[in-house]
């Protein structure tokens, strides 16, 4: 799938963090814009942070236009992946129910519906006589302390097989001369006259003039090397799988009031996730008052899951930035690029995220679509606040 | 579960608590304050991987607003106390 090579002692571009992110930007550096001078390096073995630790959903039904577009972009690239990472990512198209349980959460829905179509996604409401065609096992009577009122449907949504895309990458970045450096940590970024040189790593010493920080969840930790604060806090994030079950659910099932979202993977098992912890922190242990309180909440959806036993749980690391969108491109140290502040909603970036970075590195200009994403925004007081859409209440 | 030390009503669950971000000092609003100090106070956090400082409430207890030094990676706490204390 790749190789391991020996660690030049400077590479054009050097990518920190081996995530779907960094490996999606190598991919594209080498494929569109010819750049193989490039070197991603990752602390552990590559897909081991936020790409690893997902619920694998992909959607574009977001709040803001900004948001829309640039989601709906990713989606479109993951409907082609498989055939141009010549690899099974197995995406499944199979429909994204956003449930609302409240009159607000029926509005909010409503204006993500009307938000979403002028950017041409396919994005609707719909009432419970719809839903039980969609989803027949929602308990969507009138005994749930919160009884389902509406949710926004968005059919091209679903699941991907998130491992897959992180070799997909690997795979084909390596074939055009990617240096992929796993166990190879940055303790360090040299920055001299406001200038990248190049990276302390466990290995030595590596230069480059153009450096590019893919490490969301630890993106606070690279930024302080170069001497940058950031917008972001870190925070927790738990999910959970349980046994494997027959076949029963083909829609993914996200309740922002109950905080938790549900679909089966094609194992049979259920994978769930909750919001963010509800404290900052870098760690990633599991805790029991998550997945309690999960499990009453999947309870009030799907009661029948009562027996159900949980197979394991983790947690992954989030980013979040005041206004729940992206942080990409241009900072005050010339060559010290961010893709960094992704906050719940990651992963479903990824092939965008690194097509559109790749051309910022190549170009030195930033893409159109992620303009509203740079990091000066916080500075020009031009937020892009994606709070309404993050798959749960936070 | 974490166990968060109040001050005023000693160790109590987190689920007693709201947990309200890292510590900035305030740009006092007397001063000249630019645009840019002024960001950076609203939307900055240094994210600290080690000890730093942030605000509790403890909303189902005592109602007090306080100050803490946590390890953001053990989540073990050093000391609390309230503000303008040490």
């Amino acid at each position: 799938m790749w190789h391991d090579r020996p660690l030049k002692d400077g590479y054009d571009v050097v990518i920190i963090g081996g995530g779907a992110h960094g490996l999606a930007c190598a991919h594209y550096l080498a494929k569109e814009h010819g750049v193989t001078d490039v070197a991603v390096l990752d602390k552990s073995y590559i897909g081991s942070g936020g790409s690893g630790r997902n619920t694998a959903i992909v959607r574009s039904n977001y709040l803001t236009p900004e948001g829309v577009r640039f989601y709906d972009e990713s989606v479109k690239l993951y409907e082609q992946l498989a055939a141009e990472l010549e690899f099974n990512v197995m995406f499944s198209q199979r429909g994204h129910l956003t449930l609302a349980h409240t009159d607000g959460a029926v509005r909010t829905m409503r204006r993500r519906a009307e938000v979403n179509r002028l950017q041409g996604v396919d994005s609707r409401l719909v009432f419970p006589d719809e839903l039980a065609h969609i989803c027949p096992q929602l308990d969507l009577s009138e005994h749930p302390r919160y009884p389902i009122m509406a949710a926004l449907y968005h059919p091209p949504g679903g699941i991907i097989r998130h491992d897959a895309v992180v070799w997909g990458f690997a795979n084909h970045a390596d074939r055009r001369g990617v240096h992929i450096h796993q166990q190879t940590e940055v303790t360090g970024v040299d920055v001299r006259d406001g200038k990248v040189r190049g990276v302390e790593t466990s290995r030595g010493y590596v230069a480059a003039e153009t450096v590019l920080n893919a490490t969301a969840g630890w993106g606070s930790t690279i930024a302080a090397m170069a001497g940058l604060e950031l917008p972001i806090a870190t925070a927790p994030l738990q999910a959970c799988v349980t046994e494997p079950l027959k076949p029963f659910l083909d829609v993914v099932v996200v309740s922002g009031s109950l905080h938790v979202y549900v679909s089966q993977s094609s194992r049979g098992e259920l994978v769930m996730g909750a919001s963010v912890d509800p404290f900052g922190s870098y760690s990633m242990n599991s805790s029991l008052d998550f997945v309690e309180g999960l499990a009453g909440h999947v309870l009030e959806l799907f009661p029948f899951l009562s027996k159900v036993r949980i197979l394991r749980q983790w947690a992954g690391l989030c980013e979040m930035p005041p206004d729940f969108s992206p942080l990409m491109g241009f900072t005050p140290v010339e060559g010290f690029l961010l893709d960094v502040g992704w906050g719940t909603y990651g992963f479903k970036a990824s092939p965008i995220c690194g097509k559109t970075m790749a051309e910022l590195i190549a170009t030195n200009t930033t893409p159109d679509l992620i303009y509203p994403f740079r990091l000066s925004r916080f500075a020009e007081f031009d937020l892009v606040g994606e709070k309404g859409a993050a798959s749960v209440g936070h | 579960m974490l166990v968060v030390p109040c001050p005023n009503c000693g160790p109590r669950n987190a689920s007693e608590f709201r947990y309200a971000g890292e510590y900035r000092p305030r740009p006092h609003p007397s001063q000249d304050v630019t645009d840019d100090e002024w960001a950076t106070y609203l939307y900055t956090r240094s994210n600290t991987l080690g000890v730093h400082t942030e605000w509790w409430f403890h909303t189902s207890g005592c109602g007090l607003w306080f100050l803490a030094e946590r390890h953001t990676k053990t989540n073990a706490f050093v000391k609390s106390y309230l503000w303008g204390a040490t």
